[in-house]
């Protein structure tokens, strides 16, 4: 199994401004200043050796959107956030725009990060694609027909050229979903959202953003985990500090970084990814949570040891 | 969870100890309340004893201080060990509460009339 992030950032798509661009290209110009850098395999080398990923890179802007491959002919995409663009350019370059195609979503939420990607998501216009979009959202067809409809959007969905089928999933209910078991489960946040567990050929990924969790209760706590259970992958909504995510933030419908460690580490997962990136955050101050999440996991770890990783438009995970 | 309290002028110094966890943070936010409503002044927490308090035990602390805000009395949090140090910085909990290196700090700034009382005992 492999997951490949195309989106990971919260609420809101976040581009790298110019002068973001600028303040890494000086840093970088300084550091590597006198090291003989004249091609680009020893600057390549350079920036891999010497600078960390916020210096030499970015987590990206793009809102949520993962692709998890279960080694079918078919695609199995989790949220439909500004990242679903870039995927699907990257399927279509692989396949070519004449080859027909079947999609399997999964839908969180329909809040407008999640689905935002969807009118510009090419495979829709193309006759012969076969988009099926499933959710335990009640709301999702209402929602996604009504983006593509004037004052909104030019393109009506009744001309989209693919055939987009609605499926209402129900919670704690294993369905067979691009040969592979999905099963869905309620998240707290406004307006409703879901998660999913994803499980084939002995390998498992729960994707689940836009939650929030409540530290003091005991039974919500542990529900979560075990819905994480033995997870080799938690994608996991850690947009917040645990502070803001119990006082000022309280009920906005996110979690943190150190939720994101008890649970796993309730759960005995293998690996947690942080997800959803808050906006207002560089890549200075990812790349800080990243690293103070590590410490967080040691400091607290029993038995077994929880990897930590953090998401970044264009990240791809081995299972 | 039992916290050891000491009075001083219309202060109350609460010391607690062990593990702050998901399973006896309930118990420890009704110690802590009850030791609220027994200051007068301000309530300072001496968490010297404490090796680890998880997330559960953190919200705890936030619902405590807010009473303490609402009633306009002063509440800090006094001698961490360096692991709850972290915990606080990784948790951003250090941004939110007044933190002290020891007990006689947060009574000088917290209930600065109780201070003698306080050094008499000690």
């Amino acid at each position: 199994m492999k997951v490949i992030f195309w989106g990971t950032r919260g609420s809101l798509p976040t581009p790298l401004n110019a002068k973001a661009v600028r303040k890494k290209l000086v840093n970088a110009l300084v550091k590597g200043a006198g090291k003989n850098l004249d091609t680009p395999q020893k600057a390549e080398a350079f920036c891999e050796q010497e600078l960390n990923f916020a210096e030499g890179s970015t987590f990206g802007g793009n809102s949520s959107c993962v692709q998890v491959d279960v080694g079918g002919p078919d695609y199995l995409i989790c949220d439909l956030g500004s990242g679903v663009r870039e995927f699907a350019l990257a399927a279509i370059a692989k396949h070519g725009p004449k080859q027909p195609q079947t999609y399997h979503i999964l839908v969180s939420h329909v809040h407008w990060d999640h689905i935002m990607g969807f009118p510009f998501f090419i495979p829709c216009f193309i006759p012969g694609n076969r988009i099926i979009l499933y959710s335990c959202h009640a709301k999702l067809e209402q929602a996604i027909r009504g983006q593509n409809h004037e004052p909104c959007f030019p393109v009506e969905f009744e001309s989209l050229g693919a055939k987009i089928e609605f499926v209402t999933l129900e919670t704690d209910k294993a369905y067979d979903i691009c040969g592979a078991k999905v099963t869905g489960t309620p998240q707290m946040h406004g307006n409703d959202s879901y998660g999913y567990r994803i499980e084939k050929d002995g390998k498992t990924v729960v994707y689940t953003t836009d939650s929030e969790h409540k530290p003091e209760d005991k039974a919500e706590m542990q529900r979560a985990a075990d819905f994480f259970q033995d997870a080799d992958l938690v994608i996991f909504d850690a947009m917040y500090s645990l502070a803001d995510s119990v006082s000022l933030k309280e009920d906005w419908g996110h979690s943190s970084n150190v939720i994101g460690v008890e649970l796993c580490q309730m759960a005995g997962a293998k690996k947690l990814c942080l997800f959803h990136h808050e906006p207002v955050y560089d890549d200075a101050r990812l790349e800080g949570v990243f690293h103070e999440t590590i410490r967080f996991e040691e400091i607290t770890r029993t038995d077994t040891k929880l990897d930590i990783c953090i998401a970044y438009d264009g990240l791809i995970l081995d299972l | 969870m039992d916290l050891h309290e000491k009075s001083a002028g219309g202060a109350i110094v609460a010391a607690a100890a062990g593990r702050i966890d998901l399973s006896n943070a309930d118990s420890f936010k009704d110690a802590l309340s009850a030791s609220l409503v027994r200051a007068k002044t301000a309530l300072i927490l001496d968490l010297s004893g404490v090796e680890y308090i998880s997330s559960a035990g953190l919200r705890a602390l936030m619902i405590v201080f807010k009473t303490a805000k609402a009633e306009n009395k002063g509440f800090g949090i006094a001698a961490l060990q360096p692991l709850l140090v972290e915990i606080f910085t990784i948790s951003r909990f250090n941004q939110v509460f007044p933190l002290f290196d020891n007990v006689r700090d947060g009574v000088a700034k917290l209930a600065p009339d109780a201070l003698s009382q306080l050094d008499a005992r000690s």
